[in-house]
């Protein structure tokens, strides 16, 4: 992948111990990511959780050059932090996802990532990030000399002008990828103070509430259609504010706007099809964006939980008391502003969040009373509300009010981000609890939400048992929070022959559940157990030889023998069938390796000594495999009506994955006609 | 105990390598996950893949436990699940069972409900297989270190 040549990097060694801050809430990848980061020689941080990720980010913009997330986090929809990121840090972030759909892939651009890689992670990808940290440095003023790079890996630089002054082109046409990386890449160009302090001597512009609101108030009058930078930099009258600062916000303004839009679409179309009145719902919608702006970036993200269907009369009756929305003296400019965004389109399938579209009415307490609404009218929505106050308080500041920590405010947005349907179930009390008091007082807010956070933690760490019924003592680590460390225990686990005594723990939870999820063939079960503990006692038996000739390699046969007996039931007989099957494995290797010098050397002192060793354990094993098949069987019987017995899985040789998924397909065809 | 070395160990571990390859069980990836192990991570591919397997039970359980339930339509967190079980199974070369996730993911966005029973049974079946042939390679894997660590006269 070529990279245009730049211009002399001060620090050669600059991609060496590039700081980049990984986050991915599946351990394996993040693990994974990690290792392959350092491998690269960059200073890698991690984290699994998106909100922990912008609490660090936070804390020190610049003890990070990239930002690497996945798309798809319980706790934080990825692309809403990529947003995050973006507007408060703009650092460059590189989504990570499995799923490599381009409508998503689209979506990632149009947050402004500056690049999409599918999982599996390469190497050679990871090697080349470091460009968009040199990209976003470089691009200081509209010296468009580097948009040259067409290379695939990063949109963020199609090659367009970079010009700013085709911003006010771009207001239409967002959908398109290439004005897609024109934006992304006029946000580059025009930001031109946010690279590294080292290397840029001009200053971060830091986009606070004040400045928001003047920049918000002075698009206002002007009007959005005609609002272009440099009038707005003039009205605005900020020192060091340069216009191509206030034209990269316009932008990112113009999208959330965009946003909003499309939402609102979405809610007044909801609201047609439920009957409601549309005038009504436009009397919420105030895009009155001082403090919506924020806000609204947030709420878009939103648009792909699920959703459950909502009571018309209470959306639209709620919507309608301006007093519980907090909205005192919109200018008239909000509403045109209204009406204006409704014209671009870009509908999504959401009936998202008109709701939050209100909340922005007034940045004060009023705020708060701005809650109730989003949070009563939908058990997924009003977690939303609760992420708006969350975002409302960071950029309004009003910590008078806000006395939370923003960990608090944090866990309600891990939590609003799942699609559990269950637990915006068990948030709602709560929250409603928590807004009848904010109507009363705003002050009181603080002392509730602090209640209601404790309750919220609880239920958030109440979410995996809901997961798993099975809370087995060896699935200790269930979401670690916080920054992971480099140490694993596992790592000792290795070389002791203790090795397979944890692997044993590994396999009976697997097979354990399978089996204990089928409750009607426990009697399938039981008839399998006694045949399977004899089989069992007799591999004991054989096991001990291994053991007292190998020494401590074999002490997994004790291993197997101790858990069986500590563990239940069919842990049991689920070792055992493990433990059967991955010995019949080596020996299996072993019978294919025609010299007897391939032997394992505890296992070439049996073959010496107990050449009839193997032929019984083989015939067990075979005997396993074939009651294991039996189980498996009548496991799926048990299942219930519609699954039919699926032979063409038992394969005992693991036959190839095309036949069963055609078979698997087949069945579907035939379930699928039997149901219509 | 006749030391016979490290070096039939590691042919051991080739064939058993080649034979996985082979099946499709693992794919290249599973080949950068052995790159990535050097001497400052000694034991990267078995720390990986250990987590690897914690995650992978708990996510077949919640599968499982999805389905089981008598009044399932959570498809979508479903997907959710098997997103996350695509990754991490893609990220450690374990193709057949990502293949299964994808035949699994499709039943599961057209909400068919015995199609993703199905796809779910194949997926433990697969599962259970790359266990234990990873566990057997890193059993022989252990031997080959401890028998590379020992030396015997004739070795040398």
């Amino acid at each position: 992948m070529a990279v245009e040549p730049l211009m002399d990097e001060p620090k050669d060694q600059f991609p060496i111990g590039m700081r980049v801050l990984a986050v991915d809430d599946d351990p394996t990848c993040l693990f994974f990511l990690e290792t392959l980061l350092r491998r690269c020689q960059y200073h890698v941080t991690t984290t699994n959780q998106a909100i922990t990720a912008l609490k660090l980010l936070r804390e020190n913009r610049n003890k990070f050059d990239l930002v690497i997330s996945d798309v798809q986090m319980p706790d934080m929809d990825g692309f809403k932090l990529l947003e995050l990121v973006g507007l408060e840090m703009d650092l460059p972030v590189i989504m990570l996802s499995v799923n490599g759909d381009p409508k998503l892939v689209m979506k990632g651009i149009s947050h402004g990532a500056c690049d999409y890689l599918l999982k599996p992670v390469r190497t050679e990808e990871l090697k080349n990030i470091w460009q968009h940290v040199i990209r976003r440095k470089k691009f200081d003023s509209k010296d468009s000399n580097k948009s040259g790079n067409q290379d695939k890996h990063d949109p963020g630089s199609g090659g367009g002008s970079g010009s700013p002054g085709t911003l006010s082109d771009q207001n239409g046409k967002l959908k398109k990828k290439r004005k897609d990386q024109n934006e992304d890449e006029d946000e580059e160009h025009d930001e031109s103070g946010r690279g590294d302090p080292s290397t840029q001597k001009k200053q971060r512009v830091v986009w606070s509430v004040d400045l928001h609101r003047k920049f918000v108030a002075a698009v206002h009058q002007l009007g959005i259609d005609k609002a272009v930078p440099k009038k707005i930099l003039d009205m605005m009258n900020v020192e060091k504010l340069t216009r191509e600062n206030v034209a990269s916000h316009l932008q990112k303004y113009r999208l959330y706007l965009k946003r909003l839009n499309s939402m609102v679409n979405q809610q007044a179309n909801l609201a047609a099809a439920l009957g409601g009145t549309d005038s009504s719902y436009l009397q919420v919608g105030s895009l009155n964006g001082r403090d919506s702006f924020h806000t609204l970036i947030g709420s878009g993200q939103f648009r792909n939980t699920a959703f459950r269907s909502l009571p018309p009369g209470g959306l639209l009756g709620r919507l309608n008391t301006p007093s519980g929305l907090g909205m005192h003296g919109l200018p008239s400019s909000g509403m045109t502003q209204l009406s204006h965004v409704r014209n671009s389109s870009n509908s999504t399938n959401d009936q998202v969040n008109c709701q939050q579209v209100i909340l922005p009415g007034n940045h004060n307490g009023s705020v708060l009373q701005g809650m109730p609404v989003p949070l009563e009218l939908d058990q997924g929505q009003h977690i939303k509300g609760v992420t708006h106050a969350r975002e409302l308080s960071i950029p309004i500041d009003n910590t008078a009010i806000f006395p939370i920590p923003r960990a608090l405010l944090d866990a309600k947005i891990g939590i609003s981000s799942s699609s559990n349907p269950l637990l915006g179930v068990v948030n709602s009390p709560l929250i409603l609890e928590q807004n009848s008091q904010v109507r009363q007082d705003g002050q009181v807010y603080g002392n509730q939400s602090s209640v209601s956070v404790a309750s919220l933690n609880s239920e958030f760490s109440s979410l995996l048992p809901i997961h798993s019924s099975l809370n087995e003592t060896w699935s200790t680590s269930a979401q670690s929070s916080g920054i992971e460390s480099n140490s694993f225990p596992l790592n000792d686990c290795f070389k002791q022959p203790t090795l397979h005594h944890g692997n044993m723990r590994d396999d009976m939870p697997m097979v354990a559940f399978q089996m204990e999820r089928n409750p009607c063939s426990a009697s399938s079960v039981a008839s399998m157990s006694t045949e399977l503990q004899d089989i069992r006692t007799e591999m004991q038996c054989r096991a001990s030889p291994i053991s007292s000739n190998a020494g401590r390699h074999h002490s997994p046969p004790q291993g197997w023998v101790d858990h069986n007996q500590d563990g239940p039931y069919s842990n049991v007989i689920c070792s055992s069938i493990n433990s059967m099957i991955s010995v019949h494995g080596s020996v299996g290797t072993l019978g294919q390796g025609s010299e007897p010098k391939n032997f394992h050397p505890d296992m070439d002192f049996n073959s010496i000594g107990q050449s009839s060793y193997f032929d019984p354990l083989y015939l067990k094993h075979d005997e396993v495999n074939k009651s294991t098949m039996e189980i498996s069987l009548k496991l799926k019987q048990g299942l219930g009506d519609q699954s039919r017995p699926q032979g063409s899985y038992i394969s005992g040789n693991f036959g190839s994955l095309e036949d069963i998924v055609k078979a698997m397909v087949k069945q579907e065809l035939d379930n699928a006609k039997e149901t219509d | 105990m006749l030391g016979l070395g490290a070096d039939p160990l590691r042919a051991d571990m080739n064939r058993l390598l080649a034979l996985l390859f082979h099946q499709g069980v693992l794919d290249e990836q599973f080949v950068q996950l052995q790159q990535l192990q050097d001497e400052s991570s000694p034991n990267f591919v078995y720390e990986v893949v250990n987590i690897y397997f914690h995650e992978s039970e708990k996510l077949l359980k919640n599968l499982r436990g999805l389905l089981m339930e008598r009044e399932f339509s959570d498809y979508k967190k479903m997907g959710i699940h098997l997103n996350q079980f695509m990754g991490s199974s893609s990220s450690i070369g374990a193709k057949r069972v990502r293949n299964v996730c994808v035949a699994f993911r499709a039943a599961s966005e057209q909400n068919n409900r015995a199609g993703c029973l199905g796809a779910l049974e194949l997926l433990e079946h697969e599962y259970c297989y790359l266990k234990n042939k990873l566990h057997e390679l890193f059993h022989i894997e252990q031997q080959r270190v401890l028998a590379a660590g020992v030396r015997y006269p004739m070795q040398n």
